[in-house]
């Protein structure tokens, strides 16, 4: 009954090839932008904004971006939190030499900065592939890490090697700094987050999106019909890299003002984004979102029933997260291998016929 | 869907909270991660401390304290949510024993009006209120460390250092490196030479780092570790028979549970600490009060070892700024603003700390508004493998306060500078 393309008339292609083609589907999606724009920035908290929203929407861009690379065109990354650190260091690098600029292009240059490193990183994509690309991204994560440690430059010779965020405003309001309000942090995430998914459904469902999926489906069949194996690839590294640029800046600018760099951007966090993906759908924007939403939501979650509602000591909870993120991964791996991203669309398939199944 | 409506209803409920007109002080500990061996003992003496108060004294000038526990693994983004979920029900004061998270909440707290007290640890030029308003390091801070262990190395070789070498072994981050400043200058002024060896996060493989140090033959040793790495340090010093009393820790690597994997090999081990440690009669009375109650935090057994201690410590000085906020305000139910009045109002002496059943447990001291750093003392002691138990060898030490005190209001200014902040206290 939901979901039904039953009088639902198309009079144009364009009409025809929109994003959310069911009427259904896309009344769903203006719903959920209007309560994301207008209603929650009204009601949100500095502690809803520090520990759910801010954190769901910058792993939400991570996650697209990785997802690109990695669902659509094949290519396994564990590089992601080496350009996640790019993009922090380059908006760290961008705030402090061009106060004056607005933090908005700083966030992008990031993401444009990362895209560059990135393609480099890319390179040997073009000759090795599966498990030996995994290893070399591998070494680009190390190998970044160490750099932002190693090179005073990049943290402007302070004691410690940490980087700050200074305030900086948009439109007269602080969005990065202590003194940021929860709904301009929100707000700010939130307008990168819907512009960078809009460029990637739009990218992977054009010209580009084809032909990585072409490559990612069968490279020598893709090479032989005329799709560029350079050009495919080093253009997903590229695009994926410019998200995770922005994903990164974000992340040190708004959400945690000060980080170090081989506790926020090390090893773990590249596997974090690469759970999303897989958890949330290799091959699905939605699916990153959803990814995103589960990783950060589930241990709020476990927190606020385990130690809050039933008044479990705070160790006991920390390791019971342990168990069941692993646990929830490996049932996800054998029972549905394409992620929450599928059982959204199965489900969508069941309201379609609800409720007269066949 | 189902699961974010549960959420929303959970979080509203936490975020309303319950009105209690009592004193809160958060406890951002970790309990689990590879800092765990330092971080359980801690929140232990910590929380039994609050425990006791509540216990015997009947709270603080008549009011209850109440810890809240939130567990951050260690880790910034996880202290930053704990931050967060615990401000709201009128926390007096953090203290999140992690220089990480405390680079993010100094800004955070100061906008906020919290006080934060990072007690040997965390940004070291916070100790110039002038600048940092809501942030103490007192009783000693890390540039205060790295002084006093080269003034401990200085008498050991008759007032001079010319031409020894000594190396840096720290953990790479920004508790690391904070006293690679410090130590920079000492080398120019006493004219040893400093080598800087690096331990990334979190420590467990050090072999190459301890073969550079069999390969230069450093005269000493000097130790920024903390967690698995100092265990690790320890070992692999013995595997490569570095003389063990020219090894010493920082006040974060000296701890039982730093040495005895080990065992024999440690023996000799030396370590600064900022408290003593001794059978207070204050254990006494958390067993009795506490434990024997049933209310022990963790498991009871950590009682009186190092770092169960110095949480202990760090508890008594905020129940005591708490008491001598009481006092100023005049007002049993004080708040976090009234707090950071009684942190910056609050002397230590002797007398009190022998009331309060810790003798000698920490310098004399006193805060004041230009002075957040406490008296910056410390102690030296050995591990003595044989009868399991660190044993003092110096009184406490002074640091050179000179040599700090520029470089506190050098890395100060740049603070205040970067966030347009003017000095109070004038």
């Amino acid at each position: 009954m939901l979901y039904r393309e039953a009088g639902d008339f198309k009079t144009s292609y364009v009409a025809d090839s929109q994003t959310f083609p069911i009427k259904f589907d896309r009344y769903r999606y203006y719903a959920v932008l209007i309560i994301g724009f207008a209603f929650i920035p009204f009601v949100i908290n500095d502690y809803w904004v520090n520990a759910i929203f801010l954190p769901f929407l910058i792993y939400s861009i991570a996650a697209i971006g990785l997802n690109i690379l990695t669902g659509y065109c094949g290519q396994v990354s564990l590089g992601t939190g080496g350009f996640m650190a790019v993009g922090a260091y380059a908006c760290y690098k961008l705030m402090t030499a061009f106060p004056e600029v607005s933090i908005l292009i700083h966030v992008l240059l990031a993401g444009g900065i990362t895209a560059g490193v990135g393609v480099l990183f890319g390179l040997p994509s073009l000759r090795i592939k599966g498990f030996y690309l995994a290893v070399a991204t591998l070494a680009a994560q190390f190998f970044l890490v160490w750099l932002f440690n190693r090179v005073p430059w990049f943290y402007n010779y302070s004691a410690s090697g940490q980087i700050n965020a200074p305030e900086r405003t948009m439109f007269g309001v602080p969005v990065t700094g202590p003194e940021t309000a929860a709904w301009a942090a929100y707000l700010f995430c939130l307008v990168l987050t819907v512009f960078c998914a809009l460029i990637a459904r739009n990218l992977t469902r054009g010209m580009m999106g084809r032909k990585w999926m072409a490559i990612r489906d069968m490279d020598i069949a893709a090479e032989i019909i005329g799709v560029n194996p350079l050009m495919a690839k080093l253009s997903a590294f590229a695009v994926s890299s410019f998200f995770v640029g922005v994903a990164g800046a974000l992340f040190f600018a708004v959400y945690l003002g000060a980080v170090e760099v081989g506790e926020a951007f090390g090893i773990t966090k590249s596997f974090l984004v690469l759970f999303m993906v897989i958890i949330g759908g290799l091959g699905s924007i939605f699916g990153s979102f959803a990814g995103a939403a589960f990783l950060v939501l589930l241990p709020v979650v476990l927190k606020l029933v385990g130690v809050d509602l039933l008044g479990w000591p705070t160790d006991l909870v920390a390791h019971l997260q342990l168990i069941i993120v692993g646990a929830l991964i490996v049932l996800f791996l054998i029972v549905e291998p394409h992620g929450l991203a599928q059982l959204w669309r199965v489900a969508k398939e069941k309201l379609r016929l609800w409720p007269f199944p066949h | 869907m189902k699961k974010m409506f549960t959420t929303l209803a959970l979080g509203a409920a936490l975020a309303a909270g319950p009105a209690a007109a009592d004193l809160v002080f958060p406890d951002l500990s970790y309990r689990t991660g590879p800092y765990a061996a330092g971080g359980v003992p801690f929140s232990d003496g910590y929380q039994d401390y609050f425990a006791l108060v509540n216990a015997r004294d009947g709270g603080i000038g008549g009011e209850k304290a109440r810890v809240i526990e939130c567990e951050t693994a260690y880790n910034t983004e996880k202290g930053v949510e704990c931050y967060e979920a615990t401000k709201g029900e009128g926390a007096l004061v953090y203290q999140p024993l992690s220089t990480g998270i405390t680079y993010q909440l100094i800004p955070k707290v100061t906008a906020d009006g919290i006080p934060l007290h990072t007690m040997g640890y965390g940004r070291t030029s916070a100790a110039n209120g002038k600048v940092f308003s809501n942030v103490f390091n007192y009783p000693a801070n890390y540039w205060d460390a790295a002084s006093a262990a080269i003034n401990h190395l200085l008498e050991e070789n008759g007032g001079s250092l010319d031409g020894k070498k000594i190396t840096l072994l720290y953990h790479n981050s920004a508790y690391g490196k904070e006293p690679i400043r410090t130590l920079e200058e000492l080398s120019k002024k006493h004219g040893f030479e400093l080598g800087q060896i690096a331990v990334d996060h979190p420590g467990q493989e050090q072999k190459s780092q301890w073969l550079q140090i069999r390969r230069e033959r450093p005269d000493y040793v000097i130790m920024w570790g903390w967690g698995v790495m100092n265990q690790v340090a320890i070992q692999e010093a013995a595997n490569i028979r570095f003389p063990m009393e020219n090894f010493i820790g920082n006040w974060w690597a000296g701890a039982e549970h730093d040495v005895t994997p080990a065992g024999e090999a440690a023996h000799g081990y030396k370590s600064l600490n900022m408290n003593r440690i001794a059978d207070l009669p204050v254990f006494e009375d958390i067993k009795k009060h506490v434990h024997e109650a049933g209310n022990a935090a963790g498991d009871g057994s950590n009682v009186g070892s190092v770092l169960y201690t110095r949480g202990m410590y760090a508890a008594m000085l905020a129940v005591e700024a708490a008491k001598t906020a009481q006092e100023i305000h005049g007002t049993a139910d004080i708040n976090a603003a009234q707090m950071r009045d009684g942190m910056e109002a609050l002397e230590m002496t002797n007398e009190k700390m022998a009331a309060l059943g810790m003798e000698g447990i920490g310098p004399e001291f006193s805060v004041s508004c230009a002075d957040h750093g406490g008296s910056g003392q410390a102690i030296v002691q050995q591990w003595d493998a044989n009868e399991k138990m660190w044993k003092p060898l110096t009184d406490y030490i002074d640091s050179d306060r000179e040599v700090i005190a520029t470089l506190v209001a050098e890395d100060s200014a740049a603070f205040a500078a970067e966030n347009n902040i003017s000095e109070r206290c004038n």
